[in-house]
C-alpha cells in the first residue's frame, strides 16, 4: 500500500481566536424569538388554550355535576361502547398493520407502490365518505344488503358497521409507523436469523419483533387514541341509537345538541386525557427507553 | 466440508449477476472470493449459503445437492458485512442464539448453551463483554461477536461477506492476523468476499478473481499474482503498468523500436504488453523502453515515475529506490524482468 501524500500536522489545539464568531448558521436574535414567538404562541391558542377550556367548561358546575355524568345510564354505554371498538379495532389493526408493512418493506412484489397509495387513502379522504363507502356497501339499499337482511346480519346502524368504519379511518397509523422503520432496518437482521437456523416464527418474535416494538407501540398509541376519538365515519354508520351505538364522541355531540354543557364537556374532559396520557406514555416511553428507541430507530 | 458449485446461473430480473460459475472448493481450505463490484462475489456466497436461489444450477455440499436446501438446513454459519448482530439481545444472548432456536431435541441444555457461548468468547478474545449490548462495541468487536455467533452452531462451512469492509486500516490487519489464527484452529471450510486484494493475498490459500458474473481465475495467492492469465486479473491483482506494443520476428516493437524482449509463443500482431511496475531494472539506452519522465513522486520507500514511451499516449509507472539517481533523470530506459503479452484484436 502506497500513502499518496505524507504531511505531519500539528495535534494540538489552535489558540482560542480573539473574537467570537457567529456560525453561520446562526440567525441574529430577533429572528431567533420572533420565530419562538411565533410558534409558542400559536401552540397556546390553536392546542393549550381549548385543551384547558375543555376542563374549565367541565367543572363550570362543579364537582358533583362533571361525575354525576359519567353515572348516567346512556354515557355508560357509550364509553363501554367505544372501549369495545378499540378494543376490536386495535388489535386488528395491529395484525393488519404489521403484515402489510411487512410486505412492503421485506419483499418486493408487483404494485408495492400501488398498496402504499391504498395503505394512506384513509388519512387523505374524509372521513364522513369512508363512513358512507359503508353505508353503500352493507346498508339497507347497498350492494350486499339485502342479502345481509335476509341472513339476519346487522352492520349498518349496529356495532360491526361502527367498528369496520373505526377500523378503516385508523388503519393507516400502525402500518405507516412501521414501513419506513422496517425499510430502514432491511433484511439482513432476519437472514442473520434464518442462517443460525431459526424458523420463521422464531425468527419474528425474536428479532423482527424486539427491532420494532417501540414503533409498534407508537404506532398503537396513536391508533387508540384515534380509534376512540374518532367521529365522522362512525357518525355516519351509527344511526345514533341513544345508549346502543353511541360512542363517546358521538354522545358528546347528542349532550352539546340538547345544550347540556356540563355533561358534553364533562365527557370531552375524558377523551381529552386519553389524549394526555397517550402524550404522556409516549413521552416517558422514549426517556426511559431512549437508548433502546435510538438503537432501534437509527434514524 | 468440500463445496462443489456447478454450472451456477443467477439472473436478477433478467439481467445475469452470475453466469455459468463452476468452483470447488477443498475442505479446510480459506478461500476469498475477489472482484470490483458488481462483479457476483457476494451472490455466490449468498448462493452457497442458500440465502439465493440460482436460476439454474446446482451446489453441493460434500456429496449432498444442497441446491434445494433451505438456508437453515444447509448449516453454514454466515458472517454479514454489517454484522447484523442482534440490538436487543447481549453479546452473550447473540452467541447463544443459533442454540436456543434449535428444536427441543437437538437443543443442548440451557448450562451447556452457556458455556459454549462463554468458550467461544473467550476464543474471540472477548471475555468479560458478554453482558453488553451491540451498540455498545466497537466495530472489531462487532465483527468478533458476529464471527463467534456463526462459529456457535457448528457449521458445515463459514462464510464471510466483506468481513473487513468497515473497519480503519489498523484494526482490518489485526483481524485478518486473527482470522487466519481462528481458521487454523478450528480447520473451517471458510469463504469470503473481499474487494480488497491486498487481503486476499494475504489471507487466502487460493483466490477466486471474478468480473462482471464470470471468474476469471483460480488459483493460490503466488500464481494469480505472478501469472495472472488475463489482462483484467493483471490489472486488477498488484500494481501494473501496461503498453500496447507490435510483434513481429518474435521481437516486441514500440514505436518502430525493438525493445529487446521476445514474444515466446504469442503470434505476430499486435498485443498488450504487461507487468509490475517494481519488477524492473534499469539499462543503458539501447534495446529497451526508453522513455522521458513526465511525473515522479515519492511514495513511502519507493519513488514511482510516469515515462512516457514513444510519444505513445498510455503513460507507463515503475517504481525505484527513492534515493536512486536514476529518479533525477529526465529520460529513463529499463527493462521488465519479468512480463506477459496478451494479443489485441
Amino acid at each position: 500500500m502506497y500513502e499518496e501524500d505524507i504531511a505531519v500536522y500539528d495535534s494540538r489545539r489552535p489558540p482560542e481566536p480573539a473574537y467570537q464568531h457567529t456560525r453561520p448558521t446562526t440567525e441574529p436574535r430577533w429572528i431567533k424569538w420572533t420565530l419562538i414567538g411565533i410558534g409558542v404562541s400559536f401552540m397556546a391558542l390553536v392546542i393549550v388554550l381549548p385543551l384547558v377550556l375543555v376542563f374549565v367548561e367541565a367543572f363550570r358546575k362543579g364537582a358533583e355535576v362533571y361525575f354525576k355524568a359519567f353515572t348516567d345510564r346512556n354515557a355508560i354505554a357509550a364509553i363501554q361502547l367505544t372501549l369495545l371498538v378499540a378494543a376490536i379495532a386495535v388489535p386488528l389493526n395491529l395484525i393488519f398493520g404489521v403484515a402489510a408493512a411487512w410486505a412492503i418493506a421485506k419483499y418486493r412484489f408487483w404494485g408495492k407502490s400501488f398498496l402504499v397509495t391504498l395503505i394512506d387513502l384513509p388519512f387523505s379522504i374524509s372521513p364522513v365518505v369512508s363512513g358512507m363507502v359503508y353505508v353503500l356497501l352493507f346498508g339497507a339499499q347497498g350492494l350486499i344488503g339485502p342479502w345481509l337482511r335476509s341472513n339476519d346480519i346487522e352492520i349498518i346502524f349496529a356495532v360491526p358497521g361502527i367498528v369496520l368504519a373505526t377500523i378503516f379511518v385508523t388503519f393507516p397509523f400502525i402500518a405507516r409507523e412501521l414501513i419506513p422503520l422496517m425499510q430502514d432496518q432491511g433484511t439482513t437482521d432476519e437472514e442473520a436469523a434464518l442462517s443460525l437456523g431459526a424458523t420463521g416464527w422464531q425468527t419474528f418474535f425474536r428479532v423482527t419483533l424486539p427491532n420494532i416494538k417501540w414503533g409498534l407501540l407508537y404506532g398503537v398509541l396513536l391508533c387508540n387514541a384515534r380509534a376512540m376519538g374518532e367521529f365522522g365515519a362512525v357518525s355516519v354508520v351509527s344511526g345514533h341509537i341513544r345508549g346502543k351505538t353511541d360512542t363517546m364522541p358521538l354522545h358528546i355531540e347528542i349532550l352539546y345538541n340538547e345544550y347540556n354543557f356540563a355533561g358534553a364537556f364533562a365527557v370531552a374532559s375524558l377523551l381529552a386525557m386519553l389524549a394526555l396520557v397517550t402524550l404522556i406514555v409516549k413521552t416517558v416511553l422514549e426517556f426511559r427507553y431512549g437508548d433502546e428507541l435510538a438503537g432501534t430507530r437509527s434514524h | 466440508m468440500d463445496i462443489r458449485v456447478e454450472n451456477v446461473l443467477k439472473e436478477f430480473s433478467r439481467y445475469p449477476a452470475l453466469d455459468d460459475v463452476s468452483l470447488e472448493i477443498k475442505s479446510g481450505e480459506l478461500i476469498a472470493l475477489l472482484g470490483p463490484s458488481g462483479s457476483g462475489k457476494t451472490t455466490l456466497l449468498r448462493l452457497i449459503a442458500g440465502l439465493e436461489r440460482p436460476t439454474a444450477g446446482r451446489i453441493f455440499f460434500g456429496d449432498e445437492d444442497a441446491s434445494s436446501k433451505s438456508v437453515q438446513q444447509r448449516n453454514v454459519g454466515f458472517v454479514f458485512q454489517a454484522y447484523a448482530l442482534f440490538r436487543n439481545m447481549t453479546v452473550l444472548e447473540n452467541i447463544s442464539f443459533g442454540l436456543k432456536v434449535r428444536p427441543r431435541a437437538t437443543r443442548p441444555p440451557r448450562a451447556e448453551i452457556k458455556k459454549r457461548a462463554m468458550e467461544l468468547l473467550d476464543l474471540v478474545q472477548l471475555s468479560g463483554l458478554d453482558a453488553r449490548y451491540p451498540q455498545q462495541l466497537s466495530g472489531g468487536q462487532r465483527q468478533r461477536v458476529a464471527l463467534a455467533r456463526a462459529l456457535a452452531i457448528e457449521p458445515r462451512v463459514l462464510l464471510l461477506d466483506e468481513p473487513f469492509g468497515a473497519l480503519d486500516a489498523q484494526v482490518r490487519k489485526e483481524l485478518r492476523k486473527w482470522l487466519r489464527e481462528i481458521h487454523d484452529k478450528t480447520g473451517h471450510t471458510t469463504v469470503f468476499v473481499t474487494h480488497d486484494q491486498e487481503e486476499a493475498l494475504e489471507l487466502a490459500d487460493r483466490l477466486v478473481v471474478m468480473s462482471q458474473g464470470k471468474i476469471e481465475q483460480v488459483g493460490s495467492p503466488d500464481t494469480v499474482y505472478d501469472t495472472p492469465n488475463s489482462p483484467f486479473v493483471f490489472g486488477f491483482i498488484g500494481e501494473s503498468s501496461r503498453l500496447p506494443v507490435e510483434i513481429d520476428n518474435g521481437e516486441l516493437w514500440v514505436g518502430g523500436r525493438a525493445i529487446g524482449l521476445t514474444s515466446g509463443e504469442t503470434p505476430k500482431g499486435n498485443a498488450l504488453l504487461y507487468f509490475r511496475p517494481h519488477d524492473v531494472e534499469l539499462v543503458p539506452e539501447g534495446a529497451a523502453l526508453a522513455g522521458v519522465v513526465v511525473a515522479s513522486r515519492r511514495v513511502g520507500g519507493t519513488r514511482r515515475v510516469e515515462l512516457e514511451i514513444g510519444g505513445n499516449p498510455e503513460r507507463v509507472e515503475i517504481d525505484l529506490p527513492f534515493d536512486h539517481p536514476a529518479g533525477e533523470k529526465t529520460r529513463i530506459a529499463f527493462k521488465p524482468k519479468r512480463w506477459r503479452l496478451f494479443p489485441t484484436a
